[in-house]
């Protein structure tokens, strides 16, 4: 008790020496500061995969190129894919329910503040256990250092027997961590949402994001324990002489394959129904309109949670299936993309005789709807059986899976970055390095992943190394890699923009944006309680509410 | 101003505001995805019952232990009796009941290291025999450590009340407690299925 007196002495009075503030980091269990951890830290490891993954177009660059070896490129393909997804898509998104949904719902903190913090360090400690492998992996010699086994790991290739060394080890003990630590914020979200909501906060007036961050918690809580499982069998394996996925022991070579996707494709689902949810804040509010179909954008996300869980056996149409199980995984497949049109229908319909605005959160967020209609066309594509044998395992795959996870999701994160960027630092983002960062992305991006397709559809496999002079690969590549590279300046000039912002951007006040939802009538940054006095809601938009008292929002829902 | 205009025409709030407690989502989140957890390793188990290519089999070195299930069974109903006299206040009879739930679980563990010290020494069947065992051992013995991680908690809690530090107050919290006790029994449950009925 002493000691929380005086440690709020010394905020109040002297800025703490660096050694005290960096503590008070590490200690912290405040929701806000765990949040933007974990968005920090996603966005390092964003950087750093991005790096391995210009790399790799280097070295795709021109046929028969010798930027690395084919070693050294399978471990690159691996720490990228298992990063973005891990150590980059996870963190931010779940960074940024750790933040909004206490602000949100007019709550304090999470339910379990400690936990919160439990969660964050075990996925920090798995997320320096990946990188770890580069320096420590080498245990044995001439097996390698960092994990090539691919983001999906596939059994038996990561048995013993074909994986030596303990590279696949440091890929299986960092993802179970990191999942055990995604697991714990799950709970929490789900405790924080049922039991903490202000007065008069019933479930239909959560805004979107609420739902949604509760929809993917439970994802999480469901789809995670498959992979989980999978690897602490993979370990048994590998440890103890166990025969999961042993062939010559009776064990079934496609076991792995079901388990890490019955995980894999709500994973997907984990990614993007939270930039369903920024959509769904950032679009309303720039259009100046409610959003359209407020029940059906939860009724929507509700059934594509549902659905992702029965569709994972399309990512393995080419092991070979029953007849009837190929039918099955490719209806289901496209059973999804009806709650989805119907979520990218409501979103034009919030904007449909809006008043929009074309500030940077908006340029991106319309950027991501019109290329998540595309990923999901192919996705669509690539669902029908048939038209997957021929193009699966090619960059065709590749540029789908891309426009969704850069198209799509890296997008609306950015989106949602220059949206509560002012909430988090009381600082503006400057406009103009935001408008060059979108085009310069937007360019990039198509530059990169449009001849994709193309290639993909002329037979280029992923996943190799290189290709040979004379195919039609040549042209497509050289653009693709051109690309990479001003996607990269772009991420520059966002990285400038931060700090240059942050040192001295325009001040935000407590509502930049004329917005609607709670977080905004607290100040910029919130206090450390979020709100002094609980706040009491009578609508969807409790700020517009306090706004407009003569018109407010509760007459009319 | 614009406060006192709203508290006007806002429309009244339910006057009752009760959400759920905290502690009993989390717990119930905390459930789920442990259900999942242990759904994939019984998949497992079924998917690989009868696909062992070397002995021994099931029906050669398995016996349903029957005195164990009783055990644990019977251990819920103790843990529920003891929450119970917490809420009435009545710190004796709780300690009795908690103290009992203990005993029976402590017996279902040492009753899972007699079989397992029979299987591994007598009949010379290990993790790494077949796939009969590889699933045997790591379906019943996440369980077991599920049954040791619920024990150790008891543990704790029995050894607040020893030390006077439990009462009515804590009536919540043992509740919390006694609901992962439940669904550890309840796994018990489809594994004693799936493992001694099914895959015999």
């Amino acid at each position: 008790m002493a000691t929380e007196i005086a440690l709020g002495e010394l905020q109040s009075t002297a800025p703490l020496p660096m050694l005290g503030r960096l503590h008070e980091w590490v200690i912290t269990v405040d929701h806000k500061r765990l949040g933007l951890m974990y968005i920090g830290g996603g966005l390092l490891f964003f950087v750093i995969a991005g790096l391995q993954a210009l790399t790799m177009r280097l070295q795709l660059a021109v046929p028969d190129n010798h930027v690395v070896s084919p070693q050294v490129f399978n471990r690159l393909m691996t720490m990228h894919g298992t990063a973005m997804v891990f150590l980059v898509g996870m963190p931010i998104l779940t960074g940024f329910f750790n933040y909004l949904v206490p602000l949100m719902i007019g709550a304090r903190d999470l339910a379990f503040p400690r936990l919160n913090s439990f969660g964050f360090w075990l996925w920090f400690f798995g997320a320096l256990l990946l990188y770890f492998s580069y320096i420590g992996g080498d245990g044995l010699y001439g097996a390698g250092s960092a994990p090539d086994v691919g983001w999906f790991a596939y059994a038996p290739l990561t048995e013993r027997a074909f994986s030596r060394g303990n590279s696949t080890d440091y890929w299986i003990l960092s993802i179970l961590l990191t999942s055990v630590g995604s697991t714990a914020t799950a709970i929490n979200i789900i405790a924080t949402t049922f039991s903490l909501r202000c007065r008069g906060m019933t479930l239909g007036k959560m805004p979107v994001l609420v739902w949604l961050a509760v929809v993917v918690a439970f994802m999480m809580l469901l789809a995670l324990p498959p992979l989980s499982a999978a690897q602490v069998m993979l370990l048994l394996d590998r440890y103890l002489g166990a025969h999961f996925f042993d062939t010559q022991a009776g064990g079934s070579a496609i076991l792995w394959q079901h388990f890490f996707w019955i995980f894999g494709h709500p994973e997907v689902y984990i990614l993007v129904i939270p930039v369903f949810a920024f959509a769904s804040e950032i679009i309303p509010v720039f259009s100046r309109k409610v959003i359209f179909g407020y029940q059906v954008m939860v009724a929507a996300s509700c059934a594509i949670a549902f659905i992702s869980m029965g569709v994972w056996a399309h990512h393995m149409f080419a092991v070979g299936l029953t007849p009837a199980g190929n039918a099955f995984f490719a209806t289901s497949t496209m059973l999804v993309a009806v709650p989805t049109g119907i979520k990218i229908f409501n979103w034009i319909g919030t904007m449909w005789g809006g008043k929009l605005r074309f500030r940077v959160p908006m340029l991106f967020s319309l950027g991501f709807l019109f290329q998540f209609l595309v990923a999901g066309l192919t996705g669509i594509m690539l669902g029908v059986a048939p038209f997957d044998w021929q193009l699966t395992d090619t960059y065709f795959v590749v540029a789908h899976f891309h426009y969704v996870l850069v198209g799509a999701i890296v997008f609306m994160i950015f989106a949602a970055i220059y949206y509560w960027f002012p909430k988090a630092t009381g600082r503006m983002l400057n406009e103009r390095l935001g408008q060059w960062h979108f085009w310069l992305f937007l360019v990039g991006f198509h530059l990169t992943f449009d001849p994709l397709h193309f290639a993909g559809l002329h037979g280029m496999p992923r996943r190799i190394y290189t290709y040979q002079p004379g195919r039609g690969l040549e042209g497509i590549n050289l653009i693709a890699s051109i690309g990479a590279l001003v996607q990269a300046l772009a991420v520059l000039i966002f990285v400038v923009n931060v700090g240059y912002s942050l040192a001295g951007g325009e001040e935000a006040g407590p509502d930049p944006w004329d917005a609607w939802t709670l977080e905004w009538s607290t100040t910029s940054p919130p206090p450390e309680y979020n709100y002094a006095k609980e706040p009491e809601v009578h609508s969807r938009r409790p700020l517009w509410d306090l706004k407009h008292p003569e018109d407010p929002d509760w007459l009319y829902e | 101003m614009a406060s006192a205009a709203l508290s006007t025409i806002a429309p009244p709030v339910a006057e009752k505001w009760e959400l759920p407690a905290r502690g009993r989502v989390g717990i119930a989140a905390l459930i789920l995805t442990e259900t999942a957890f242990f759904s994939i390793f019984v998949i497992a188990y079924i998917f690989y019952i009868g696909k062992s290519l070397t002995p021994p089999y099931p029906r050669d070195v398995l016996t349903p232990p029957v005195v164990n299930t009783i055990c644990l069974l019977s251990s819920s109903l103790t843990v529920m009796f003891a929450v119970r006299a917490l809420r009435k206040g009545n710190t004796f009879v709780f300690a009795v009941y908690w103290l009992t739930t203990i005993a029976l679980g402590l017996e279902f563990l040492i009753g899972t290291a007699v079989e397992w010290h029979r299987l591994i020494y007598h009949d010379h069947f290990t993790i790494s025999t077949n796939l009969f065992g590889t699933t045997f051992y790591s379906l019943v013995g996440l369980h077991a450590l599920h049954v040791t991680a619920g024990l150790l908690m008891l543990i704790i809690v029995m050894l607040l009340t020893v030390g006077g530090h439990v009462n009515s107050r804590y009536a919540e919290h043992t509740e919390i407690l006694s609901w992962y006790w439940h669904f550890v029994d309840a796994v018990w449950v489809v594994v004693f299925t799936t493992v001694y009925v099914i895959g015999r």
